[in-house]
């Protein structure tokens, strides 16, 4: 979290790597007390939401809110988020053990108004415009937060996207820091079979004047390096390639694992391969 | 209305710097020249893109910014829905979405340009706010209070240009409250927005016949004033509603529901759009009587 050019030189990925070792196992955890979840999902973007909390965003004054911003466009991938911020102390034990529940406040998708979320998600298509109004509003006051968010390659179908996509560099906006989470699949299948000619998603938004980085999405120091070695003068998209599930051999790229809880056995399975990784 | 929607707006942008109007190729006329210049940075024209105008506005507020939302009304609102519901009405922000040209103002633009069940699909939304105003007085009025408002979103519906001073001397406007323009005790003509001038003939007539008649803006729409409308409807022997909206959903309807629950006795007639797309094309009077609503047929049928 901290913003000196010494603590980046610091960034030390294997630490990261320990985190989202961790936030893979917690989740796993919360997955035995609901009959759903978005597991994959939340699996595909774990080193890079990782990254946005521990990383990028830069701490509030006196232990304040951060000037930063971070909007969780595929709102499904929330789990991610949770865990995060209880891990960061904003979300407590008691509000992730009641997760969908009467008794908690915490959901499948992200809800305005709870503690560490930016803006209720969920629908697809929403996110990026509200990021361009955050972005704005920023430069309105002449502060220099910037807006981080993560969407998903199904969710950059919507048309919706693309009209911010244009707004943000008409606007001449410079403190957007976005990810696509491409990890290949939509609730019906893979993206890529979908819409063949959607990619390459490079040149799709270089085309609309952003800057444009294709990584591995599951490299920790790739995805600092891709931020932090931004040119500052346009919006940034990360392309960032994931694997649906990633960390637990069978819910890799199966669709089933898109909303499904792990059984005892799966769940034990699970946790055996996540010890088992570097 | 339009003028006097960007004179309140500019005057309000000069003391909150935190006014922002997000446009969709459309831009009111008057002052809104001035805020462009004097606030280039606050005047934001998404060109052709509404769904990005309304979460553009959504951001904007969700970092405390009061954002206004301006285009035709049938863009503002029908093109964008799932954006106006998740983005301002269930996070609850104030952004304020102007529907500008409601009704069937648009009279030669065809049903791709009426805006005809808005108070419906805005009124079934929970946390909007909706307020429709009758006259230029009653804009600015509305407007400056849409500017200031914290409690959420607001879907002002107005006219376009060249509406009559209607409230010149009526008591003053409040949000949520009913508006007597007139105070009579036989015929109570309730009405909102621009087909305004049409109560007001309809209750210029039937004073000249002799009844003793109230004129009253309801200009809030959501939430309605229940109370004002149980009040007019007990304390008058007829309440006629005019409106420029479908039979489903607007003050029609819900004066009706509301006269059931007081047990009105008053006699009530209801005036208001055809549920229908019709094809028909001319001046706005022309469409309003091709719907069926023109001063003499209402007169004829209450008189």
């Amino acid at each position: 979290m901290e913003g000196s050019r010494a603590a980046r030189a610091r960034f030390d990925a294997s630490v990261a790597r320990a985190r989202c070792k961790r936030y893979r196992r917690r989740i796993l955890d919360m997955s035995q007390h609901v009959s759903a979840l978005h597991i994959g999902g939340a699996y595909s973007c774990t080193e890079i939401v990782d990254c946005i909390y521990n990383e990028f965003m830069r701490p509030g004054a006196s232990g304040g809110k951060s000037p930063d911003t971070f909007l969780m466009s595929k709102g499904h991938g929330c789990m991610i988020q949770y865990v995060i911020l209880e891990d960061l102390g904003v979300l407590s034990k008691a509000d992730l053990d009641a997760y969908c529940t009467p008794a908690g406040r915490l959901g499948t998708h992200p809800d305005y108004g709870n503690p560490g979320i930016e803006a209720s998600t969920g629908a697809l298509g929403h996110g990026l415009s509200m990021v361009v109004g955050m972005a704005l509003a920023e430069r309105g006051r002449r502060t220099d937060g910037v807006i981080y968010t993560v969407l998903s390659d199904g969710e950059v179908q919507e048309g919706s996207t693309w009209e911010a996509t244009l707004m943000a560099t008409s606007l001449g906006l410079t403190n957007i820091v976005a990810f696509v989470d491409n990890n290949d699949f939509q609730s019906l299948g893979r993206t890529s079979v979908t819409h063949p000619s959607f990619y390459p998603l490079t040149d799709k938004f270089a085309a609309f004047g952003w800057e444009v980085i294709e990584i591995d999405g599951h490299d920790p120091r790739a995805i600092y390096e891709a931020v932090t070695g931004r040119s500052g003068k346009k919006p940034l998209m990360v392309i960032a390639k994931t694997t649906k599930g990633k960390g637990v051999s069978y819910m890799e790229n199966v669709p089933m694992w898109h909303y499904r809880s792990p059984n005892k056995e799966e769940y034990a399975q699970a946790i055996r391969e996540l010890e088992a990784q570097p | 209305m339009r003028n006097t929607f960007s004179e309140a707006l500019y005057e309000e942008a000069t003391k909150n710097p935190d006014i922002y109007i997000v446009v969709s190729d459309i831009s009111p006329a008057g002052s809104m020249a001035k805020f462009t210049t004097q606030y280039p940075e606050r005047f934001i024209n998404v060109g052709v893109a509404e769904q990005t105008m309304i979460g553009i506005a959504a951001g904007l507020a969700l970092k405390g910014c009061q954002p206004f939302a301006y285009t035709i009304a049938t863009f503002s609102l029908y093109r964008p829905f799932e954006m106006v519901r998740d983005d301002l009405c269930y996070q609850n922000l104030p952004v304020t979405v102007v529907g500008m040209g409601a009704g069937v103002i648009y009279s030669t633009l065809g049903g791709t340009h009426h805006t005809q069940e808005d108070i419906a699909v805005a009124g079934a939304i929970p946390n909007m706010q909706i307020v429709a105003p009758c006259d230029p007085l009653e804009c600015t009025e509305a407007t400056r209070w849409c500017a200031r408002q914290k409690n959420g979103p607001v879907y002002l519906r107005i006219g376009k240009a060249g509406e009559p001073v209607l409230t010149k001397d009526a008591e003053p406007w409040q949000f949520g409250k009913i508006r007597y323009l007139r105070r009579g005790s036989d015929v109570c003509i309730l009405t909102y927005g621009v087909i305004t001038k049409m109560a007001a003939a309809v209750a210029d007539a039937l004073q000249a016949q002799g009844k003793s008649v109230s004129l009253v803006s309801v200009h809030t729409m959501k939430p309605l004033d229940r109370d004002g409308i149980v009040g007019a409807l007990q304390r008058h022997k007829q309440v006629v509603v005019i409106e420029e909206h479908a039979p489903q959903g607007g003050l029609a309807a819900q004066t009706k529901q509301l006269a059931w629950d007081a047990k009105a006795t008053c006699r009530l007639d209801t005036f208001t759009l055809q549920d229908a797309f019709i094809h028909n094309y001319g001046s706005y009077e022309d469409l309003l009587a091709a719907h069926g609503l023109s001063a003499g047929k209402i007169l004829a049928a209450v008189a």
